[in-house]
This record gives structure tokens, sequence and C-alpha cells, in this order.
């Protein structure tokens, strides 16, 4: 059976009661209960949740051999407390663990040793890179990981998909009630939104910090109440690649080019009025994209009414210049936004539900007007692939993409048209991560496409004299430079499943085969 | 184009790219500069001078740079470099040659019978490969209009600021004055052999409030157009080089009479109580060109 990206569901899938994605609106008027966490209360006259170690806390927890453990991401590649919640996991040797992270960048690699032998068995994650995205790709992890994006792991945490019996947050702060913040500490991140949905949904919850706050450590991102432990550790991780210096502008001219593109398609639509939403990453052309869009607002004499989701400095910089209403935060991408978090009344963090989880009473993202993300590959039919590589290879995070394309107005993918000898559009995208119907313009360093199913952008764009082509001329440029890739092989086994946000299957990752030559 | 056209093409930016990157050479068109210069010299590392060869002739054989003007800097003279660098280049298909650090209008000459003798080994058109010489000295700028006029091929000499700061012994802080004499012997010996002139590069990228003054201050004193390091400079050039609305308006009218008057037999005549003849008409076309190259002018000229 096929889905409405044309990828066919295997049928083992399908009898393990997985169904198709049938696209963005195939669901509504949905009514559910919420599950959730096993709640063990401290006693009265237990003043301190502080433990001596990490294995104390999992003596304290009853950890045992089959349970879901989860981490969270908002310490980036700085991240040190995967690791060693995992190396002490190995060390007493515990077996049959499964992974529920909000996602895995390059620290914590260690856990690919682990997948091989047999410690780790399962994995969901928005994110994965490096070497366990190979040790999944590669098929060594037991199960089928599941691979999610932002939305829907809170949809599946809440409908009870997930279950996490513990959860371990590394927290900047934290006091020895449990009162954890992304701030205050000697790593700092910022938002801890990712994490509050773990440590609000988990049965068990220990907080790993390495900066004790004295009592109340508020204002906390995550609150004592849903802490059963706190462990003190030397580090929780390298300052350095938790939050990066001001993201400064790009001097890559290409980058620049597809941005200043970007901006004069958002100027051509109805949307860029005053009070306009926004959202966008940290790439080269998307903070450019902010940039620019400052003398554009200043011209026309608009402001935005708001940014959600992952914050740069100069986010913040245009809501100093009151050029933003405010600034909804689930993740802090550089040091200027981890200081401007809380300080300012106006940039304020959000709950990942809140941001953007698609079975709630209504996410911010459902009010966004302009999305601009990126891509690894755009297919012909708007499919975009954020998660495999050009040697299909697990190397990316879906994280809030297909969300907020499926519900902005505006869905700008911005990327260069050629990555070395790699085509960035193409015929068919090796893995869909966010499908078509949720994808409305391409801009490439080689010209703009527009999403034919959106002939009001096209009036628009055309009024305004923006020059177009059809996204298959795009492909044709790409080959014409790089030539046609071969299609990757794979074996039959499928090693992951890429799952809508409305728990559906929107693709599957099969295991990588080894490369032959003579094939 | 035929040969002449060729030689006289607007040049405003002449981009330097080191053939040794596929990420460079693979799309300079989207930039649209008026010019590539495909760089075997000192952006490549002397290791690496074979591989560079290999990146350049496959690009210029296989990709399409959309009509924009296709040259090579090959390697001095002084090097074991330059005579495959000719063949490579001429080979490939390239437009022209810029040849590096010339001193004397003999240099101009060894590369012409290399040139020569590539054409006929790879059977390209006798005399399609142009010319241009990078002026890098105080000699070779005091020999300028003999370099000028060392091959009917040479269409422009340009002036390498690097180089030659180096032998003058100063470093740019003086705001140029320093180059002063050398830009105004090769604006004039250009001019008096008939070809273009180009400036020299602009190395401080994230300057570019002084590249905008350095940019007026050579189209002033008459250059044709300036060398490229970085895309970023090009709009910036271009812009200033972009005629303004009223002199494209006053060049349309200078060419529209001009040509009315000739039909009528008249050789010099008042417009807008400015005396005017021939000699006006070449300035007026060239500020039409500029305009239609800056997407300017839409009339019927």
């Amino acid at each position: 059976m096929k889905n409405i990206a044309g990828r066919e569901i295997p049928q083992e899938l399908l009898d393990q009661g997985w169904k198709p994605h049938l696209g963005k609106d195939s669901y509504r008027d949905i009514e559910f209960r919420k599950t959730g966490p096993k709640v063990k209360i401290v006693n009265r006259g237990t003043e301190s949740k502080l433990l001596n170690s990490l294995e104390e806390a999992f003596r304290a927890c009853g950890m045992r051999d089959g349970m879901t453990l989860s981490f969270h991401h908002h310490f980036r590649d700085g991240d040190y407390v995967m690791e060693q919640v995992m190396r002490e996991v190995a060390r007493l040797g515990f077996q049959d663990i499964k992974l529920a992270c909000t996602s895995i960048g390059s620290s914590a690699q260690v856990v690919a040793d682990y997948i091989e032998q047999g410690i780790v068995t399962g994995l969901t994650t928005s994110g994965i890179r490096d070497r366990i995205g190979e040790a999944v790709s590669h098929g060594k992890l037991k199960e089928v990981a599941v691979l999610r994006s932002h939305g829907g792991r809170i949809r599946a945490i809440e409908e009870g998909s997930i279950r996490i019996d513990i959860a371990f947050i590394g927290a900047s702060s934290c006091d020895e009630y449990g009162n954890a913040s992304g701030k205050g500490g000697k790593s700092n991140c910022g938002s801890l939104s990712y994490a509050e949905a773990d440590a609000m949904h988990a049965d068990r919850v220990v907080v790993v910090t390495d900066t004790l706050a004295p009592y109340p450590n508020k204002p906390s991102h995550i609150d004592g109440v849903y802490v059963d432990y706190v462990v003190r550790v030397d580090e929780i991780g390298d300052p350095k690649k938790i939050a990066s210096a001001a993201a400064r502008i790009t001097t890559n001219p290409r980058d620049l080019k597809i941005s200043e593109d970007c901006v004069n398609v958002m100027r051509a639509l109805p949307y860029f009025k005053d009070g306009f939403s926004f959202q966008t990453g940290v790439g080269g052309p998307s903070i450019a994209t902010t940039i620019f869009l400052r003398e554009h607002l200043k011209e026309l004499g608009i402001k935005m009414g708001w940014i959600v989701g992952g914050i740069s400095t100069p986010m913040v910089d245009l809501m100093k210049e009151g050029l933003v209403g405010a600034i909804a935060d689930v993740q802090d991408f550089d040091l200027g936004a981890v200081e401007s978090l809380g300080e300012d009344p106006r940039h304020f963090d959000i709950s990942v539900s809140e941001y953007a989880n698609p079975f709630n009473k209504g996410a911010f993202i459902n009010k966004l007007d302009f999305v601009i993300l990126s891509a690894l590959e755009v297919d012909v039919d708007f499919n975009v692939n954020v998660l495999t590589g050009s040697d299909g290879v697990l190397r990316g995070a879906p994280g809030g993409h297909p969300d907020t394309a499926a519900c902005a107005k505006c869905c700008i993918i911005v990327t260069p048209l050629v990555r070395g000898r790699i085509p960035t559009v193409c015929d068919r995208v090796v893995t869909v991560t966010t499908a078509g119907d949720s994808v409305d313009v391409l801009v490439t360093d080689h010209g703009i496409a527009v999403n034919p199913a959106r002939q009001d952008l096209i009036a628009h764009l055309d009024a305004a004299g923006i020059h177009h082509v059809d996204i298959a001329a795009l492909r044709d440029m790409a080959y014409a430079i790089v030539g046609q890739p071969d299609d990757i092989r794979f074996e039959e086994r499928v090693v992951a499943v890429v799952e809508a946000r409305d728990g559906t299957v929107m693709d599957v990752v099969r295991q990588a085969k080894p490369f032959d030559i003579n094939e | 184009m035929n040969i002449a056209e060729r030689k006289n093409r607007l040049r405003r930016t002449m981009m330097f790219l080191s053939a040794q990157r596929p990420n460079l050479i693979k799309d300079p068109y989207l930039f649209a500069p008026d010019s590539l210069i495909f760089d075997l010299e000192d952006a490549v590392a002397e290791n690496q001078k074979d591989a560079a060869r290999f990146s350049l002739y496959h690009a210029i054989k296989n990709l399409d740079y959309h009509g924009i003007e296709r040259l090579v800097r090959i390697n001095a003279l002084d090097t074991p470099h330059w005579a495959e660098d000719v063949r490579v280049s001429v080979a490939s298909g390239i437009d022209g040659i810029r040849i590096a650090k010339c001193e004397t209008a003999q240099d101009v000459r060894v590369i012409e019978q290399a040139v020569i003798s590539a054409e006929q080994e790879f059977s390209r058109e006798p005399g399609s490969v142009l010319l241009m010489a990078a002026l890098e000295s105080p000699l070779a700028v005091l020999n300028a209009y003999e370099i000028s006029k060392a091959s009917p091929r040479m269409f422009g000499i340009a002036l390498s600021g690097g180089d030659f700061r180096r032998c003058l012994r100063t470093t740019g802080a003086g705001g140029g004055v320093d180059m002063f004499t050398a830009r105004g012997l090769m604006v004039l010996s250009a001019r008096a052999a008939g070809i273009q002139c180009f400036d020299t590069v602009y190395t401080k990228l994230d300057d570019l409030e002084g590249f905008e003054k350095e940019t007026r201050l050579i189209k002033d004193m008459g250059f044709d157009g300036k060398s490229i390091v970085n895309a970023r400079q090009i709009k910036i050039v271009h812009d200033i080089f972009a005629p303004s609305k009223a002199e494209i308006a006053e060049a349309e009218r200078v060419v529209m009479a001009i040509r009315e008057n000739a039909e009528k037999g008249i050789g010099i005549f008042q417009l807008d109580g400015k005396m005017l003849d021939i000699a006006f008409m070449e300035g007026a076309e060239r500020t039409i060109a500029l305009a239609k190259a800056s997407g300017l002018y839409k009339g019927g000229l």
C-alpha cells in the first residue's frame, strides 16, 4: 500500500498496525484521553532528592533490563550527560535498554557500541548522526528505530506510544529539590522545553547537573514537583559546543543570494504584513534571511508579530529593535539567545506541545505564517529529505521540519542546488521526511520553484515580477552539473520507520547495503 | 560575437576563481560577473598545478557558462608551468589568457607563439584566443604602451596591486596615492593602444565601503573595470558603472540626433545648446551598452 508521498509501506508494518500517511489534513476532530506517568510520592520529611552517583539513582529508580530511558538534546553536540549515563548502564551490566531521545547530535557516540553489543536494543529519536546513525542503518539495532518530528514525539508520549521509564535530564543548574534550569550554571543552554515534556511524562525523573543552586532555583524551566532525584556530576557538557558565540551573517555569496531571493519571495506574498509570524533555523541562509528581513520591515514600516522555535541572536536583535513583538522559544542556539531568554518578558519559553503537537488544543505553529527550512534533498514532487545522506545512511534530523512545514501558511525551502557532487533537487528523494503537500516554495542559488498546488502563491510572485521555474527545470540543471546519481541499493530489512506527525508512516529506511563496485 | 566584438566586450568585473576548487568553478555564472578568470597561478599550490589544469579542462569542456567570458590566468614565464597551462587552456576552448607578471612586449610575443601553436594543435580558429597582460612591477608599468601594442590579440592590461606594492615598498595605507602614477600611466597606455584597462583586486573582503570608494576612483580615472575576488563585490561595481537615468536619456538623444543629422548630410549641429559631432557617438553608444548590461535600458537602440 502506498502513502501520499508515493512510498510503499511494507506489509510487515501494516500487519503490526502501522497506517500509511494520507496527508497533512487527514486527521480531524480526534478526541482521545492522554496517558499519564506513574508518580512515586516524596514523603514528608524528605528534604533533599540529592544522590551521590548515577549508580545510586539507577538503584533508587529501580532500573532493570528492558527499560526505556530518555535524554534531551538541549546541550547539542556539547552534551556529556547521555554518554555518562550510558557508560554507567553498560558498566553495571544492564541489557536490552530502549532509548527515547528528543534528538541525538554528534555526542554520546559510544551508544553505537552499545547497540552492537545488544545493550541498547530500541531507539526512538528525532535526529540521529555519525556512528549511531551508521549502526542503525547497518542493521545493528535489534528493533526497528522510529524517527519522529518534535511535534510527533510529544503526541506519541501523550497518546502512550512512547512510555518513558526513567528520564535523565541534564540541567545547567538545579537545587536539591529538583527545580532545574537551563541557565545559572557553568554550561548554559537556555530553554529546556524538550526536556520538560519528559519530566512531565516519565515514571521516574533524574536531573543531572554540575551546578547545585540554593533552594529554590526559581524561575525554573523544570519544576521540582516532577523530579524524583538529583545527581551532581563534574561536567554536564562542553559549554563551547552547547551554545556557540552569537551567530553572524554568512559571507558565503551563494548563501547570501539564496537569502535575498527568499526574502523577496516572502515580501511578494500577502502574509508579509504587519504582525506576521516567522520561524527559521540556524543554517547560513536562515541567519542571513533573518538579518535581511530587518531592512524590509523598516522600509515598509511594519513589524513581525512573533517568532517561534529555535532562537538565535539575530532574532533577539530584531526584538530589541522593536521589529518583533514576541519570541516563543523552544531551543537556544547561541549565547545571545540564552542570555535573552527570560530576561526580557517578550522572550519566553514554551513547551514542546505548545510549540508543535498536532494532537493538542492548538499549537503555536497552527498560527504560523512563514517557515524557512533547509533540506538535504527535494524531489520534483516537493517531497523533502532531511534524514538520510546520499549513501542512504541515517545522518539528519526531522526535528520540527515536518511539523512547521505542514502548519505554516507558506513553507519555503532554502538550499543550494548541488552540494559537492550531490544534486539537491532530484527525481526522487531517498527518504521522505516532509511530504510535498507541506512544501510551498523552493529557493535555490540557481532559481526558484513553486509547488503547482499553490497557484495563489504563483499569482503573487508573477505580479511581483519574481522569476520562477518548474521544479523539473531545477532538477535538470542539477543533473547537468553533477550528473544523475544511480539509485542507492538497500537490503530488504527495514531498520527505521519515519513516522509522520500524526503517527502514520511517512517512509521507511532500509538497511544500508555495502557498496560493491561490480554490481 | 566576432573577434573584434569579443575584444571590446564589456568587462566591468573580472572574477578570479581557483581552478583547483570545484565548488567555485562549477557555477560562478550565478553571480553574473562580466568575465571569469580561472586561476592556475597563485591560488593553486605548487604541487597541485596538474590537478588544477585537469579540473579546468573538464569544467570548460563540460559546463555551460551562459555566455560569460572565460579567461585563464597562467603561471609566469619564469616558472616551468606556463607552456602546459597555455596548451590546456587553448585545448579546453577558453576565450582568452591573462599573462601573469608580464614585464615586456617580448613576454607577450612568447605567449602569443605558444597560443598559435596550441591553436593549430587543437584545431581552434586562428586568432580566436585573446590575450591580456597583468602588470605587476614598476618596469611592467613603464612598458605598458609597448605591452599593449605587442599583439593584435591583446584586449587589455590589468594592474596587479599586491606585487606592485611590494616592489614600491608601500602598504596601501595612503588610500591609493602610491598607485596613482601607475594607474594613470596604464589608462593612458591602454587608450593610446586602443585596448581596455582594468584595476587590481581589493582583498579586504569585509570592507565593502573601502571597495566602493576605490571602485568610484578607478571609474573616474577611466578604467573599464576591476578584478574581483569575491562575488559580493560584483553588484557594487556594476552599480557604480551603471549610467544614471539622465545619462542614458542624453546618450539616447545624442545617438539618434547624430544618426538623423548624418542622414541629412549634417556633420556638426547643436543639441540643447551643446555642439555635437560624430566624436560624441562612441561615448554615447558605450553608455547605452552599459545601460543595457545593467538592465536599465529597454529602448530601441
